[in-house]
């Protein structure tokens, strides 16, 4: 069920003279992430508006100030947040194996204070929803994962994380597309590509999309 | 096509840009682009190109670069002391080349990033819908990489009414001297501490030699912060974040498209230029002002510009 048109309260703030961030919410929530995209869809038919990036439960809005104000423009994302979004078609589906073996599995187990296999289950187990593209290209935040395996960043992120590797955060799961520095738990690894740089749009992953872990040995 | 400029000495980080892919910034690809837009789009009406053709964005050290065909061209953004065949020359000027000529550049006297633009535009790659360069791709300009020696710059058929000659008054150009950033208070400003807030507003900041086209660290008094993770975000150039460690970061044009941090100020675009010309090492402070004043400001520089255009 979409929530009542009551229970959206957009907050709006400004990002510079030229863009604007609309917060939809403040938890890891699908039904909100379900609205942020069909707001991104369709601020980005108008004029005035040059991009409208989907954030977890916000949207930044890259716009023409000669064409629209930050209040006018406010007040016609407050309209849009508020309408019932359109029965959402389920996203994409994919499957990703990965072989589960991360540096930090071992780690991230005595933490939770379960088992390695039991982290491999319970990451397994759920039908993650990509809540957004972005920090690098092709990169999905994928959520939410089952409680038992929340757990904070990493207090030191590594300076190089190889890509493909599987990794946890908070209640997002996550696949690196390249290797860059990262603050998540490396759990495992796949050899999915997600940055496909000769398709538009280059990204394997696009924001509503369905995504299911299973386990392989190498 | 025309092959024009023969790169002798590339110069330290010399990339093609044009005005960016912001629409790639949803598949999480950085929207790229000229650093000071200010500077190129200058550079290109200053040679009677449109502002979106691609220029070359030199960094620090400039290249040295021999004519091969005759060609009207601009040099604009940070003063690195350009030379035709050794003899100084005029910037923010369009200037005739002929074949054999020699641009060099002699030194940086001021900013960080110098725009060579070429009557017709600079040809480079094309990925994604822009001919900026992408590093971490590998895609777009030339071959998603930085000049080397031997390569061969080739542009577009040059538009009818270029002339040489044509320049901008000094005045008008962005205070690029006054290393002061105008921002406007981002969404998680009530993040910081009453005193990091004020220190935010009052502190010297320094470039940190780890500053590039994705971003400068900032060195300068730790920035507080408190309040849970947040959830991912869609990010712009100019957000100015502060990471758990407390020294903000200033995004430029190949950020992070999203990120978590909290985001305290967000530059104005008319202090973009103006940011995209700090060296490693340079002080910077930060000023709050408002929207209205923020739009004033741009306007004048988009006026300026204009009265570039041919």
């Amino acid at each position: 069920m979409p929530p009542r048109r009551s229970t959206v309260r957009v907050h709006i703030h400004p990002l510079g003279d030229t863009a604007l961030i609309a917060e939809l919410g403040t938890r890891l929530d699908s039904a909100l992430n379900t609205r942020a995209i069909a707001l991104a869809a369709a601020l980005k038919k108008r004029r005035d508006v040059h991009q409208a990036v989907v954030g977890a439960v916000s949207v930044t809005v890259s716009f023409d100030p000669d064409l629209i104000s930050h209040d006018a423009l406010g007040a016609a994302i407050r309209r849009l947040a508020t309408k019932r979004p359109p029965i959402e078609e389920p996203g994409r589906l994919h499957r990703i194996p990965v072989v589960y073996d991360g540096p930090d599995l071992d780690q991230v187990a005595s933490s939770l204070g379960v088992t390695p296999r039991q982290v491999i289950e319970l990451h397994g187990r759920p039908i993650y929803r990509a809540f957004l593209i972005g920090f690098v290209p092709g990169w999905a935040y994928l959520g939410p994962v089952p409680d038992e395996l929340v757990l904070p960043r990493r207090p030191v992120p590594r300076t190089l994380v190889p890509a493909g590797s599987v990794a946890i955060a908070g209640r997002q799961t996550g696949i690196y597309p390249l290797a860059t520095p990262g603050g998540w738990h490396l759990i495992g690894r796949t050899s999915v590509r997600l940055f496909l740089p000769d398709s538009d749009p280059p990204s394997l992953f696009r924001a509503g999309d369905r995504v299911k872990f299973f386990a392989i040995q190498e | 096509m025309t092959a024009v400029l023969r790169v002798q000495e590339p110069g330290l980080f010399t990339t093609i840009q044009d005005l960016g892919r912001p629409q790639a910034v949803a598949s999480g690809v950085p929207p790229g682009g000229a650093m000071d837009r200010f500077a190129h789009t200058a550079a290109n009406f200053l040679v009677g190109n449109d502002r979106g053709a691609a220029s070359l964005e030199c960094t620090l050290v400039g290249p040295h670069l021999v004519v091969e065909s005759p060609c009207l061209i601009a040099i604009t953004g940070g003063d690195f002391v350009p030379r035709v065949n050794g003899l100084p020359v005029q910037m923010w000027t369009s200037i005739r080349l002929a074949r054999g000529d020699r641009l060099s550049f002699g030194g940086r006297r001021s900013g960080a990033r110098a725009y060579i633009a070429v009557a017709g535009g600079i040809v480079g790659d094309r990925w994604l819908a822009s001919m900026s360069t992408n590093i971490m791709a590998a895609r777009g300009g030339m071959h998603g990489r930085p000049l080397t020696d031997g390569d061969v710059i080739s542009s577009g058929e040059p538009p009818p009414p270029a002339a040489a000659g044509r320049a901008l008054a000094p005045e008008l150009l962005p205070p690029y001297a006054e290393h002061t950033l105008r921002v406007i208070a981002g969404p998680h400003v009530g993040r910081l501490s009453p005193d990091a807030r004020q220190a935010f507003y009052e502190s010297a900041f320094v470039v940190s030699p780890d500053s590039n086209r994705m971003g400068y660290r900032l060195a300068g008094p730790h920035l507080e912060t408190s309040g849970d993770d947040m959830l991912s975000f869609g990010l712009v150039a100019g957000a100015v974040q502060v990471p758990v460690g407390g020294h903000p970061i200033l995004l430029m044009a190949d950020h992070q498209t999203a990120g978590g941090y909290p985001v305290v100020a967000a530059l104005i675009s008319a202090s973009m230029p103006i940011a995209a010309q700090l060296a490693p090492g340079d002080e910077v402070r930060f000023a709050e002002t408002s929207i209205d004043a923020a739009l004033e400001m741009r306007q004048a520089q988009r006026a300026w510009l204009e009265s570039l255009r041919i």
